[in-house]
């Protein structure tokens, strides 16, 4: 009887995941396979790839300094479009949390506005603020501050801000949950015991808000890394990012092999990213934010 | 009475003057709910088998005011009058939509609006094309022959698709920071202009950039000499542009914003950003890229639906509402078919329906090169 229990109890748990583990596994664990087995395989002028076990395109991709300075440059605007995020998103995070303002689910909400509308329209929208007859030089030139209007678009700097609209709301969520979940009797105890109010802040409040920053911080970090649109829209001749080259080599050049093997370097790279995370951290504090 | 005649007689009537355009559009409707409860349309199919007579066909085109014009003067008065339904799609380019047909099943897509002999070429040799029966598309006998021998020329003598309107690619410029007398001076040279710095655009087409390129560089882009020359200039125009554009409508957004005051540029697009009001010029250089346009019937296809829709396009009433909608010349022969007065205004209209002045890519060699200089270009567009 107690075996049958335990039989029954050690069952249930992968019966009630078994949707999920099946989803996972048609939708990403085997075409993950595909891709995999895709980037050994051979473009040919026919278009119909060359089946079998060719390390080209995988030679190609580690030792070409074309991929290694694009992706170089992705990690490197991954890399600030956080530190942006982290320095935009804690103060309105902290407020959020902090306020004894009764509707504290409406600023939750003010918060969630932006995913009412398109990605893409948002990233467009900056060219209607920044443009040359954009909002900002029109104020400026209304005012009589410039003569004619300042070159603001169209380079690294335009597609972070257009990466940080994106991302600031996954930041700010991390870090409020973590903020939230402090208890606040402790910043209590460390003012009683002569603390000032930035100490109080430095020892005990940003310590234990930690984890949501991190969890903020890959969350940017990992989406910055792979997103394609941002720096089409808003980057200039030669602002691409590493997910530009993996839809060119697919879409454009037909090359689905080298496309493969060039979406899974990013893929490992992010990977052992989230590996290191996982590891030190763990990724409950995400499933906080999101739960 | 069948579809076709129903066709034939609303034309006729159409044609005499009896009816204005708009009440042409909406007979053929009216003539397409009577085909459908009398019987349906499309006999000869049912002769064959009634099974096979699709529900719906798919066009695939460019999205924009090309598609509304399809949608508007083709598409819903077919519907109307066959019963099948027009599934309408849109791509960003042939690169991205080959990709899609590619992943695709065999008959999953059937139409699309291809640019240029270059792709009937690529598509064909992918193994894509079908066989059109001409015999169902009399309306062909109207195209402008050059047009339709290109074709023949890269499938055996058949046809898998029709032309259907043709442009070209010239330069666009902004005619409040450059006179019309500077660009015909300067040509394509403009392009690689120091004095423009930040202010030119370019499509982000390796093809494009190649053939302006090699125009910038005194050479032949049907037969590039000196390669490095070439891709030295794509490296000249790409330190000075502002921005690599990727579509018809973000091309109209720059030049209409003004954050750029010149670049190359559809015919079309640049003929509506003028009617919108914009002081834009478009001028043609020497050696300037013409191309045309086709509706490419792809392999796996219900092919008799759509050889009716293609002679449907072909109707001269609906190919010239189509291209005084999307602004682009219909392929229909002006020595054959008298097309109105607005044609005649489009940007590379030719008059004399033999497109002589018009140069356009070779088909053999470009494709011989594809591999090597787009993957070349994708490296120098990002500054190497």
């Amino acid at each position: 009887m107690a075996t049958a229990d335990m039989n029954e109890s050690g069952a249930k748990p992968w019966l009630l995941l078994s949707p999920a583990l099946t989803a996972i596994t048609l939708l990403l664990a085997i075409p993950i396979c595909f891709i995999v087995v895709y980037s050994f395989w051979l473009k040919t002028a026919s278009g119909v790839p060359q089946t079998g076990f060719h390390l080209d395109n995988w030679a190609e991709v580690l030792t070409d300094v074309f991929y290694r300075d694009i992706l170089f440059t992705t990690l490197k605007i991954a890399f600030l479009t956080t530190v942006v995020c982290i320095l935009l998103g804690y103060v309105p995070a902290y407020f959020i949390a902090m306020t004894t303002f009764r509707h504290k689910a409406f600023l939750l909400l003010l918060l969630m506005l932006p995913f009412w509308i398109s990605y893409i329209i948002r990233t467009m929208s900056w060219i209607n603020i920044l443009g040359g007859s954009g909002a900002i030089n029109a104020v400026l030139l209304w005012l009589g501050i410039v003569d004619e209007p300042i070159r603001m678009l169209y380079n690294e700097p335009t597609v972070i801000i257009g990466l940080v609209h994106y991302l600031l709301p996954f930041m700010v969520l991390n870090i409020y949950v973590s903020l939230d979940g402090i208890d606040r009797s402790l910043v209590d105890a460390a003012r009683s015991l002569g603390c000032t109010g930035w100490q109080a802040f430095r020892e005990v409040t940003l310590p234990l808000s930690l984890p949501g920053l991190a969890a903020g911080s890959l969350l940017c970090f990992v989406l910055s890394a792979g997103t394609y649109i941002t720096p089409l829209v808003l980057g200039g001749p030669t602002d691409a990012m590493f997910a530009n080259l993996v839809f060119e080599a697919i879409i454009t050049q037909l090359n689905w092999p080298l496309g493969s093997a060039l979406s899974l370097v990013l893929l490992v790279l992010l990977g052992l990213l989230v590996t290191v995370y996982n590891r030190f951290i763990g990724m409950s504090q995400i499933a906080k934010t999101f739960g | 009475m069948d579809t076709t005649k129903r066709y034939e007689r609303l034309l006729e009537r159409y044609r005499n003057g009896d009816l204005e355009r708009r009440t042409f559009l909406g007979l053929l409707g009216a003539a397409g709910i009577t085909a459908g409860l009398t019987g349906g349309p499309f006999k000869a199919l049912r002769g064959h088998a009634l099974a096979a007579k699709p529900d719906e066909v798919r066009f695939d085109g460019w999205g924009g005011v090309v598609s509304e014009a399809f949608r508007e003067y083709a598409f819903a008065p077919y519907t109307e009058a066959t019963g099948i339904e027009v599934v309408d799609g849109t791509f960003g380019g042939a690169d991205e939509y080959l990709a899609r047909v590619q992943s695709g099943q065999p008959g999953e897509y059937n139409l699309a609006h291809l640019s240029g002999v270059f792709d009937y070429a690529r598509y064909h040799n992918q193994g894509l094309s079908s066989t059109l029966n001409e015999d169902n598309i009399p309306n062909l006998d109207n195209v402008i022959p050059r047009l339709v021998d290109v074709f023949r020329a890269i499938t055996d003598g058949n046809l898998s698709a029709v032309p259907y309107d043709y442009g070209t690619t010239g330069i666009a410029y902004n005619r409040k920071h450059i006179s019309d007398d500077e660009i015909q001076e300067k040509g394509a040279s403009i392009l690689v202009d120091p004095e423009y710095k930040d202010r030119i655009g370019g499509w982000s087409e390796w093809k494009t950039r190649i053939w302006y390129a090699a125009l910038q560089s005194d050479q032949d882009p049907n037969d590039i000499q000196d390669m490095e020359a070439v891709w030295e200039k794509v490296r000249e125009n790409r330190d000075l542009l502002l921005k690599y554009w990727e579509s018809g409508a973000e091309l109209m957004s720059l030049l209409a914003e003004e954050e750029i005051y010149v670049t190359e540029g559809w015919s079309g697009r640049i003929r509506a950003l003028q009617d919108q009001g914009h002081d834009i010029g478009y001028y043609d250089p020497p050696g300037g890229l013409g191309w045309q346009e086709c509706i490419f019937v792809l392999k796996g296809s219900p092919m008799e639906a759509c050889e009716e829709l293609l002679n449907f396009m072909l109707e001269p009433e609906v190919a010239i509402a189509v291209a005084e909608g999307q602004f682009y010349p219909p392929a229909l022969d002006p020595q054959k078919v008298e097309l109105g007065e607005v044609v005649p205004t489009l940007p590379a209209f030719d008059p004399s329906g033999t497109l002589e002045n018009l140069n356009f890519f070779d088909p053999t060699y470009w494709n011989g090169n594809e591999d090597d200089w787009s993957q070349t270009f994708s490296r120098v567009q990002r500054g190497y």
